[in-house]
């Protein structure tokens, strides 16, 4: 190993294999511009160039690949949401979840170890009761269990009746699951770079150029491109994006910030979160755990970490697991998340013909990655918009037709 | 700590403030379409740049303006909301249609 670094560290020519196309020129023209090189992003393309046959694709990110909200979410994957529209859609999405590995032959360390949401009142007990009942008839596993369930799950957390907010009871939900989100947009990359998508990094959409109703190209920091169509996957942009085609979304983005500690022993099994404390946590297969909470209090385009905001998480991850008083902070983060007004994304047709939307992701949108890559591809491919994306539509707003998933976040917001 | 300066209150801990959201004028309540109306009232421009947006000191619950930065989190400004709001808005209702439409309510 030290041979090897040192015989190849000075050396251009290393043997390894090139998971994506190493940076060429960008041509005048691409019959699909995606913007967005996160999960979605790639997952649009690998979908476009393996099942579609449209490979003159050009995916464009103004950073490094997956260096947006891929890399700064916390990795959490459910279907157990309140609406038919929701759960039907995220229930597709932890199938594909289940098989992405083989899928795109890349590990992604998909591990259903199942999720935990904890009530902590009367009215949450109501609402679980609720959610679970829709989940059952919609073919998902979820589960309103009580205190005596809850403790010999999670034998570690704090079931005092004397705490500030006693565990009531909790909704258990077998299909809960997490994965290591970077592999999930380097698997779609690979695979889509494979089949002659072109993956263009550092590459910056500073314009685009919308004549009647149609996107003829985009400008970039490293020149012109004319396009058939444009699908934006810029979560945590989606506003900024999609004011350059001239399309106005009901949209506030605002950080969400998570901490992670050093690595410790397997001693939590599924993912639990309480949406009254604003905290939820699970332990990575690393062995660290990832705390995150609810959105910062306002809007703001920036990542930075806040003292106040790591004491609050701090305070409502205590008073569910006191042990990790005893842990050390490995870093805090933040992602912007697209909050929309009823917590559902924007999927689908734009106001511009050939301009397509996968915007909105707030807090949700890692789960929903392999069925974005599916259904955005199959709209694009078909120009007709799957069932299961139709009441995503953007024109929702405007008559409307909003999607309430908001008791169905994992920590409030 | 970041500090927040209310036109009444003077410099506060941010943490004592809510945001209460962009300011928008608001559409002539009597000609103003319906999706006039879903615009008013859920599409934001979210601009990366400087907004004027509500906020209100919640212990005292006096609502104000503010000019920020939504890249640099720097508040430019603070004023009280009636630098704007300085003239009487009349809230009257839509006169009734002419009786000749009453056939059509059935």
């Amino acid at each position: 190993m030290p041979f090897g670094l040192l015989k190849y560290g000075l050396s251009s020519e290393y043997p390894g294999e090139h998971h994506f196309n190493p940076t060429t020129e960008l041509k005048k023209h691409y019959d699909v511009v995606i913007i967005g090189a996160g999960g979605h992003g790639t997952g649009i393309a690998y979908h476009l160039a393996k099942y579609h046959g449209i490979t003159n694709v050009a995916v464009l990110e103004k950073n490094y690949l997956g260096s947006g909200n891929t890399a700064r979410n916390t990795a959490v994957i459910r279907s157990n949401y309140l609406t038919e529209e929701g759960v039907t859609f995220y229930r597709e999405s932890v199938k594909l979840w289940q098989d992405l590995s083989n899928e795109f032959n890349y590990n992604v360390m998909m591990e259903s170890r199942g999720q935990l949401t904890l009530a902590h009142s009367d009215a949450a007990i109501r609402s679980f009761r609720w959610r679970a009942e829709v989940n059952q008839h919609m073919g998902v596993r979820s589960e309103l269990i009580d205190r005596q369930q809850i403790a010999e799950m999670v034998p570690n957390l704090n079931m005092s009746e004397d705490s500030r907010f006693p565990i009531m009871g909790g909704l258990w939900h077998a299909d809960g699951a997490t994965a290591r989100h970077d592999a999930v947009a380097w698997g779609y990359a690979k695979g889509a770079c494979e089949r002659g998508v072109e993956l263009h990094q550092l590459t910056e959409v500073q314009d685009i150029e919308v004549t009647s109703g149609r996107v003829t190209a985009v400008k970039t920091n490293r020149g012109r491109i004319e396009c058939g169509c444009v699908v934006q996957a810029v979560a945590g942009a989606s506003s900024v994006v999609a004011k350059m085609a001239g399309i106005p979304l009901p949209i506030h983005s605002y950080p969400l910030q998570a901490m992670v500690t050093q690595p410790y022993k397997p001693i939590l099994t599924p993912h639990v979160s309480s949406p009254h404390l604003h905290v939820y946590t699970h332990q990575t297969s690393r062995g660290e755990f990832v705390i995150g909470g609810g959105s910062d209090p306002y809007p703001l385009y920036n990542t930075r970490a806040t003292l106040d905001q790591r004491e609050s998480l701090t305070a409502a991850a205590l008073e569910l697991f006191p042990f990790l008083a005893q842990a050390r902070m490995l870093r805090q983060w933040a992602g912007t998340t697209d909050m929309t007004p009823d917590y559902s994304p924007i999927m689908g047709l734009s106001p511009v013909e050939n301009y397509y939307l996968d915007a909105g992701w707030g807090t949700w949108g890692f789960k929903a990655t392999p069925i974005c890559g599916k259904t955005m591809a199959k709209l694009v491919a078909t120009k007709k918009v799957p069932d299961i994306i139709k009441p995503f539509e953007l024109e929702r707003f405007y008559k409307y037709q909003q999607i309430n998933e908001a008791g169905a976040t994992a920590a409030s917001h | 700590m970041k500090l927040l300066t209310c036109p009444l209150n003077g410099q506060r801990n941010i943490t004592e403030f809510t945001y209460g959201g962009e300011y928008h004028p608001m559409p002539d309540h009597q000609q103003a379409t319906s999706r006039e109306w879903a615009e008013h009232v859920f599409f934001h421009d979210n601009n990366a740049g400087v907004v004027i947006e509500w906020w209100c000191h919640s212990a005292s619950s006096y609502w104000f303006l503010a000019e920020r930065n939504t890249i640099s989190d720097q508040i430019l400004r603070t004023f009280p909301a009636d630098e704007i709001f300085n003239q009487r808005i009349d809230f009257a209702p839509v006169p009734e249609p002419a009786s000749d439409a009453k056939g059509e309510s059935q």
